[in-house]
């Protein structure tokens, strides 16, 4: 009887059925996440200047988990390139790709913006020239840039922490009329001024020019486990700060005074979100350099592909961004080999076509 | 909490706030009793989107707003949204987002901070689209839906806050005269059936007198005239305060003002 009621709605609810669900991480993309992590870490291990067959690499990561003996038939000598070279390689790329995902994506929420990017707010190059800055001053480093001292990182922190209000000050400057543009000049503006106080340091701290750029230009190559056992702490706090508040960034979505009316409090969510992202912007640069684009590729694409929630896009971009990253890396020692292009270079190739098709689906925001 | 039962739903004594220094509401006193649906006209400037905002608790004005009997300043954000719902003039439409997750953004102060919605917080949005004739609209996205629909959607998630004062800024002024109506006659139904007060600014005048209980003229952010639909909609105040050439005839349902050109002195 109660169908019969309802026959003339647009679409009838059935009693029986389960109610639409709220946008949140479906299985499926979940699972396609997971495999394109999975992946990218056999196809990091495996390809390189020896090639090793992806079966034998998937079984020897296999005998890392407790309790697994299995026979890869690979030499000692292979298994030591997969355990002790490729494989902490692979794995800092898939916490460095999926940081700088995750921070971009939140960056977009937390500002409302599409455009909204470690690179271009400037807080990667705040924490390039915190970074410079404790290299040639040799504050507390004493040189050594091989074990990756705890300060890098710090510095990186407060550097970009820098960096990002300078460009939320400079972009709040307009006032009520600023625009989403607003903060991504802003962004450029404090970039330009950053990288220039860097350019100065280098000039006037020749001898650690050769340092500085091989930093700068992507740490992947020499990666070991100690950078990666460096950068998990912060992959952990950042992950789980911003995962925590994904629905909040749904809700921030509608804007500061909406979001107060809904009970939120935009400005502290705002604060601890940037903070975070931050954080992990600085722990991804302080481990491999300057790497841009990755925090604008990825959460478009899934936003593109598995919907415009930020319960869909930062976990997923956690994932694609580490797979993303993981992949390019490959490509970055691959393509020219036995030269290896520096992987930022990669990213900027991909990323600067890719940004025209974010700035033109996003004309409508930013007018 | 003081007794609610007898308390107004919202009490407003000397409301006075100024921004960047300049005085907007030059206090203001006004009740709105629990049921009542109060209207709030004046010119542009007058402060009326302010008196909304102040009473929503987006404005500090911590001991001057009273909402069913308890200080704005008292009440917790959270709290604060269980008891008032706002639609703001114009809405923020995120891009992208489907009409069932827009309405569940109303049940956000009923969700754990860092949790997530339970199967009641769900059963109330289905109930509300199910209201407003939205359930086939769950799935589309906000940017996509016409005006009157969206106006509806901005409706469902005021209403699934489960807030009972209902503030509503210039809901109609994006509307064409049908779809004003609908959307006015259903705040009207809610009040009713949901045993809502709502405090509403309008500029459409004939339109406001129609609905509303009370009406209140706000001038320079003073409560200049305050009563039925009939003794506020006069000629003598609508051409004081709005400066504005009107006549004023009796309409089935309230006063209806009709703008008539000023006549040409020198021609």
């Amino acid at each position: 009887m109660h169908d019969v009621l309802k026959r003339g709605r647009p679409v009838a609810p059935a009693g029986a059925a389960t109610p639409p669900r709220p946008a949140g991480l479906r299985k499926r993309w979940l699972a396609a996440g997971v495999l394109a992590v999975l992946v990218a870490l056999v196809a990091g291990v495996s390809l390189g200047p020896v090639s090793l067959p992806p079966g034998s690499v998937a079984i020897e990561l296999l005998n890392l988990l407790p309790g697994v003996s299995l026979d890869s038939g690979l030499t000692e000598r292979e298994i030591a390139i997969v355990t002790e070279l490729r494989l902490p390689r692979a794995v800092l790329g898939l916490l460095v790709g999926g940081l700088l995902a995750l921070a971009g994506g939140a960056y977009q929420g937390v500002f409302r913006n599409p455009l909204a990017d470690p690179y271009l707010l400037g807080v990667a190059a705040g924490a390039g020239l915190a970074v410079t800055v404790v290299l040639t001053l040799g504050v507390g480093a004493g040189g050594a840039l091989s074990g990756l001292p705890v300060t890098i990182p710090l510095a990186a922190f407060v550097g970009s922490l820098g960096a990002v209000a300078m460009t939320y000050l400079l972009g709040s400057a307009g006032g009520r009329s600023r625009s989403p543009a607003t903060l991504i000049l802003a962004g450029v503006a404090v970039s330009a001024f950053l990288s220039a106080g860097q350019t100065y340091l280098l000039q006037r701290n020749a001898e650690s020019i050769q340092q500085v750029y091989s930093w700068l230009l992507g740490r992947l190559a020499t990666a070991g486990w100690q950078d990666v056992r460096l950068v998990l702490p912060y992959f952990l706090l950042t992950s789980l700060i911003i995962l925590l508040h994904r629905r909040e960034l749904d809700v921030l979505s509608v804007g500061d005074d909406e979001a107060a009316s809904l009970g939120l409090h935009p400005q502290r969510s705002r604060y601890l979100l940037i903070a975070a992202a931050s954080l992990g912007t600085a722990a991804a640069v302080s481990a491999s350099g300057l790497i841009g684009f990755v925090g604008i590729i990825v959460p478009h694409t899934v936003r593109m592909l598995a919907g415009a929630s930020y319960r869909v896009i930062l976990p997923l971009s956690l994932l694609f961004g580490g797979a993303f990253l993981a992949l390019t890396d490959v490509v970055a020692r691959t393509a020219a080999a036995p030269q290896e292009i520096p992987i930022g270079v990669v990213t900027a190739l991909l990323g600067g076509p890719f940004f025209v098709v974010v700035l033109r689906s996003a004309r409508r925001v930013l007018t | 909490m003081s007794d609610s039962s007898a308390a107004p739903a919202v009490d407003l004594r000397d409301l006075r706030i100024s921004l960047d220094g300049t005085p907007i509401l030059a206090g203001v006193d006004l009740t709105v009793a629990t049921g009542e649906w109060v209207t709030v006209i004046g010119p542009n400037g007058a402060g009326k989107s302010t008196l909304l905002r102040a009473v929503g608790g987006l404005l500090p004005a911590p001991d001057a707003v009273r909402l069913f009997g308890t200080p704005l300043g008292e009440l917790r954000r959270r709290e604060r949204a269980r008891v008032v719902a706002t639609v703001a003039q114009s809405p923020v439409v995120p891009p992208g987002m489907a009409v069932l997750d827009y309405v569940l953004l109303g049940r956000n102060p009923y969700i754990p901070p860092l949790g997530r919605e339970s199967a009641a917080d769900l059963a109330v949005v289905h109930e509300v689209l199910d209201r407003l004739d939205l359930t086939g609209f769950h799935a589309r996205e906000l940017a996509t839906l016409s005006g009157g629909e969206r106006q509806r959607v901005f409706l469902a998630r005021a209403l699934a806050q489960g807030a009972t004062l209902l503030l509503l800024d210039e809901p109609t002024s994006a509307l064409d005269i049908g779809h004003q109506q609908e959307v006015l006659e259903l705040v009207d139904q809610l009040r009713r059936t949901h045993g809502l007060t709502v405090l509403a600014t309008m500029h459409d005048l004939s339109i406001a007198g129609e609905y509303a209980d009370r009406m209140v003229l706000l001038a320079d952010g003073r409560v200049v005239a305050s009563g039925p639909p009939d003794e506020v909609l006069t000629e003598d105040l609508l051409a004081r305060h709005y400066r504005a050439h009107v006549r004023v005839i009796p309409g089935p349902h309230g006063p209806l003002v009709l703008p008539t050109r000023p006549t040409l002195k020198s021609r």
